[in-house]
């Protein structure tokens, strides 16, 4: 076994120990939190604004000063020297805490914000009221615990990014990619939102008000979005309002696909999207503890794909509560909407088992039938049981335990909490159906694929060992292999790690993107052919 | 049922039995004295530095070899006896075979040197190599300064690992420039810059003469040949290239030169024994490749290869267009085809260099100077194609169409900045020609109709 040292100190030998400046960075980054933690506790700070700001530029300071010292005096190129000798990033003591410390943060967020400070019908206080000048300065409202969120992430996200950057200052994809990813969660999800509810009575929109929309948030990712309160609050809007109700739509059925076919899920994944984001950019530090073991995976597909069938349903059932029977008042009614959703469901169901079902595993051969006998059942179920509850339940059950399980404790809880013990994408790999339903094209219908380098492949695991997602990377690599996985991202950070120039993301034809044949170069076309042969 | 027995869990040996049980239902043991599993050993450096825990440069789980039938028995081979069928691990436990495959690999060399064997003297090759590596140096105030004798690529690797654990080390390279064996001397120029912008002390045209105890058996410095300088460390890298293991085969009556003789079946003088990997040696070269290569992909195709053989179909071991690739500290280096360094250079080879004015690139093609054919290139901080430049040299492109179609055997990731225009510009100005690059065509790339 290795000698080395095991202690719990933060610092230690290089390549782990922490210079003067990291050190003073750490205590700079903390003060900042510090702040935060003592508006917690109900400190009242006479001039919030000034204290809000002095905090958040603390840990955005801490933060990107931290990693300068790190990154600046050193030569471009791969940066993962001690990873595994860091308890942060090695599941180790510090790796405990902060999973523990995020874990209760979101169980507090989700659950109990009056700790935080909220108070309904009065002035907030707490951390919430500290961050009350911001949002009054934004929207005009009051500060809320989203609100209070929302800040931290995009602080999170934005001062990260820059580390990431730094960090792979080498390679113009990484930092294209991060650059996206900090510009659109700076815009879209945080300040665009806040602006929108400016216009919130105005006569542009009628009078109605519009309701809380991060327009890159797309269905079933945004699984409230054609909720009926704010299906009420698109068509009360007026122009505005209706336009933003059709984009939703449109980017569920339309710009995905089409995104999707021409770049794989990684447009949204890792250049969009604020899971993604924070995946990528915080949580960096910890990609490396995803379970790469063939039981994950297999326990992945079950879960995720589950997932979406949940959401499905659950959206079906919501949306079909609130429409109408009468064909006269409007064209969509509760059986039009049904069919509608038969008929798409089992037309992608067909196309899937008539021209790709060769492409899947037998067991998600086995899942695609279950679960579309299920849904088909329960939809003729409803037809021939008379009226009653949609599909049984009850949609105001489905929609509460789908918020509550899969919206709070999966994505925030366990997705983001769990960041040092089970790696930065458990919610991406595990949990969001919108990653599971542009894995499914990306892996029958995309030109998206990462090509192996014929024969270099020296079976050395950083491409592995790195991947976020958790796929066995080499697995295909050593095989010459393509890697097609419909859980890929698309981050690049295994072609970024791989030292002999392996991997390489591309789109391309669809025509021999899947070669399941052992193609290592170098080898005599006789033996090829041998070894191919089934 | 047969009885294979292979001796070494390398990847040579592991390939065999991987594909041995593709094809057949044969008893397949695999005997390793390293390690239990399997792993892949040019990712040991990774361990040391942190990048990786060793369980992640085991290729498969442990769960893979069961599950496939494929036994692993842990010891050391220590004499193989031909005449019937047998062989000895660990000096006791007897242990029969049907057909034998050694796949044993390679050993560091060492030279003889005053003090070699001294404490804190280590090659680095082995699982072993690495843990004592932990214990020789562990951090640098155990290990005050390490020196590295021999200039190849377990030479730099190791000054890598050294470095990231903020040792000095000082890097004793007998060329006057690193690996011009192998390097043209361009590239060679550009290896030992990178080299000092990682704060190695590089001794280039410098011998080890000895090195010194302490008195108490373990290291306490090296005195140069050359100067006579005394350099005084606590750790001695001898990285100067490594040899077949094959001492155990001693008086077995398989025929053993610097490593195991065999034929282009793979075959040894005795029959149903075979060698494969970096412990065999070619009779003849195969084309410009040498008798033995210790490379990690020839050792797979030779496992691939001695799989169809023992399984019924007797092939013959056809390696293809050379290529390769390595790390120096934080520069990818790729080849395909054959470039020579000055030393080795065919009289009707003559060479195109490239070098960034300011980034640590640079790219040099070979080509043959009556014909013009393109015989391979060399490229530092660009990644390119196997499969294009595997192609052009099946079809025997000449140089001039290489160099108008480069873009398509980009390999870089996406964005990367291309340098095409200024490589084929200044390939014209040189030789009085006017190529104008072709755009990147995902058509002739994936070769479609």
């Amino acid at each position: 076994m290795s000698t080395y040292d095991r202690s719990m100190a933060l610092t230690g030998q290089p390549p782990k120990i922490l210079s003067r400046n990291q050190k003073l960075a750490t205590l700079l980054g903390m003060t900042g939190l510090g702040i935060i933690l003592l508006a917690a506790f109900n400190v009242s700070f006479p001039n919030k604004g000034l204290w809000l700001t002095l905090s958040l530029m603390a840990i955005s300071a801490g933060t990107v000063w931290f990693s300068w010292d790190a990154y600046s005096n050193k030569l471009p190129g791969i940066k993962n020297d001690g990873v595994w000798f860091k308890s942060i990033s090695s599941k180790g003591f510090w790796g405990w805490i902060a999973g523990i410390a995020l874990t209760g943060f979101y169980i507090v967020l989700y659950f109990y914000p009056e700790y935080l400070g909220l108070v309904k019908d009065g002035s907030n206080k707490g951390v919430i009221g500290l961050f009350d000048p911001l949002s009054r300065m934004l929207s005009g409202n009051p500060a809320s615990q989203w609100f209070v969120y929302g800040t931290l992430y995009t602080v999170a996200i934005l001062a990260f990014g820059i580390k990431f950057m730094w960090k792979y200052r080498h390679n113009r994809y990484e930092r294209i990619r991060t650059m996206s990813v900090m510009f659109f969660q700076t815009a879209f999800a945080f300040i665009i939102p806040e602006l929108m509810a400016r216009l919130n009575g105005d006569k542009i929109l009628n009078g109605g008000s519009l309701p809380y929309y991060d327009l890159k948030n797309v269905w079933p990712l945004n699984y409230y979005n054609f909720e009926g309160y704010r299906i009420k609050s698109f068509l009360s809007s007026g122009d505005i309002g209706f336009a933003l109700l059709i984009f939703g739509i449109l980017s569920v059925f339309v710009i995905t696909p089409i995104l999707t076919y021409k770049y794989g899920k990684r447009w949204y994944c890792s250049w969009v999207c604020g899971c993604g984001g924070l995946a990528e950019t915080a949580g960096d530090a910890f990609r490396q503890l995803s379970d790469k073991s063939v039981k994950a995976w297999r326990v992945e597909r079950w879960v995720v794909h589950s997932v979406v069938v949940f959401v499905t349903l659950m959206t079906t059932a919501v949306i079909y509560s609130y429409l109408g029977t009468d064909t006269s008042k409007y064209w969509l009614t509760k059986s039009t909407f049904l069919i509608g959703v038969a008929v798409l469901l089992t037309a992608v169901f067909t196309w899937v088992m008539l021209f790709k079902r060769e492409q899947l595993q037998k067991d998600a051969q086995y899942g695609a039938i279950g679960y579309f006998v299920i849904i088909m059942a329960l939809i003729g179920m409803h037809f021939f049981s008379g009226d009653g509850n949609v599909f049984l339940f009850k949609s105001e059950t489905l929609r509460k335990s789908y918020s509550f399980l899969i919206g709070s404790i999966f994505s925030g809880v366990i997705g983001t909490g769990f960041y040092p013990i089970f790696g930065n994408r458990v919610w991406c790999r595990f949990g969001c159906p919108m990653a599971a339903m542009m894995g499914f094209q990306q892996r029958l219908f995309s030109r998206f694929r990462i090509t192996t380098n014929g024969g270099q492949c020296i079976s050395c695991g950083n491409c592995s060992t790195y991947c976020e997602m958790g796929i066995d990377v080499r697995a295909y690599a050593q095989k010459g292999e393509n890697i097609v996985r419909s859980s890929c991202v698309g981050c690049g950070i295994c072609s970024a790690v791989c030292p002999r120039g392996v991997l390489k993301l591309e789109n391309g034809p669809l025509e021999g993107r899947i070669d399941s044949n052992q193609v290592l170069l170098g080898n005599d076309v006789d033996l090829m052919t041998l070894v191919n042969k089934k | 049922m047969e009885n294979i027995v292979i001796i070494g869990n390398g990847v040579a040996g592991i390939s065999a039995a991987r594909h041995i049980r593709k094809l057949s239902d044969k008893r397949i043991i695999v005997i390793s004295g390293e390690t239990d599993y399997f792993f892949s050993r040019t990712a040991l450096m990774y361990v040391y530095m942190g990048h990786m825990k060793f369980e992640h440069i085991q290729p498969y789980e442990n769960w893979f070899w069961e599950k496939n039938r494929i036994e692993l028995v842990r010891g050391f081979v220590t004499k193989v006896n031909p005449e019937n069928k047998q062989l000895i691990i660990d000096g006791s436990r007897a242990l029969h075979y049907d057909k034998l495959i050694i796949a044993t690999g390679s050993k560091p060399n060492k030279f003889g040197w005053p003090g070699q064997d001294l404490h804190g003297v280590q090659g680095l090759y082995s699982k072993q190599d690495l843990d004592l590596l932990e214990v020789n140096a562990p951090n640098k105030e155990v290990c005050k300064r390490a020196v590295i004798v021999g200039g190849g690529l377990i030479g730099i690797e190791l000054a890598e690992m050294l470095r990231s654990r903020d040792i000095p080390v000082t890097f004793l390279v007998r060329e006057d420039s690193f690996w011009n064996g192998v390097l043209p001397s361009g590239e060679s120029q550009l290896i030992n810059e990178h080299i000092l912008e990682h704060h190695i002390d590089l001794r280039l045209g410098t011998n080890l003469k000895e090195i010194v105890s302490d008195g108490s058996g373990k290291v306490k410095s090296i005195i140069v040949a050359e100067t006579g300088e005394e350099i005084e460390c606590d750790l001695v890298g001898l990285t100067a290239g490594v040899s077949p293991n094959v001492d155990f085969l001693k008086d077995s009556g398989i025929e053993v030169g610097r490593g195991v003789k065999v034929n282009r079946f793979l075959e040894t003088n005795v029959p149903d024994v075979y060698a494969i990997g970096d412990c065999a040696e070619q009779h003849e070269p195969i084309g410009n490749r040498r008798p033995i290569e210790a490379v990690w992909y020839t050792g797979r195709m030779m496992g691939e290869t001695v799989a169809q053989t023992i399984c019924g179909n007797k092939l013959e071991y056809k390696p293809g267009h050379w290529f390769n690739s390595a790390k120096f500290l934080d520069i990818e280096y790729q080849t395909y085809g054959w470039v020579f360094s000055e030393r080795g250079k065919k009289e009707y080879e003559t060479h195109f260099h490239w070098r960034h004015d300011t980034e640590k690139i640079c790219i040099t093609i070979a080509f043959n100077k009556e014909d013009n054919t393109f015989l391979g290139i060399n490229t530092f901080g660009i990644r390119m194609r196997h499969q294009v430049f595997d192609k052009w040299l099946t079809q025997g492109r000449d140089v001039d169409y290489v160099i108008e179609h480069l873009a398509d055997a980009n390999f870089d990731p996406e964005f990367y900045k291309h340098y095409e225009a200024e490589i084929v510009s200044q390939y014209n100005s040189e030789n009085g020609k006017s190529i104008k690059p072709k755009k990147k065509s995902l058509k002739r790339i994936f070769q479609l109709s």
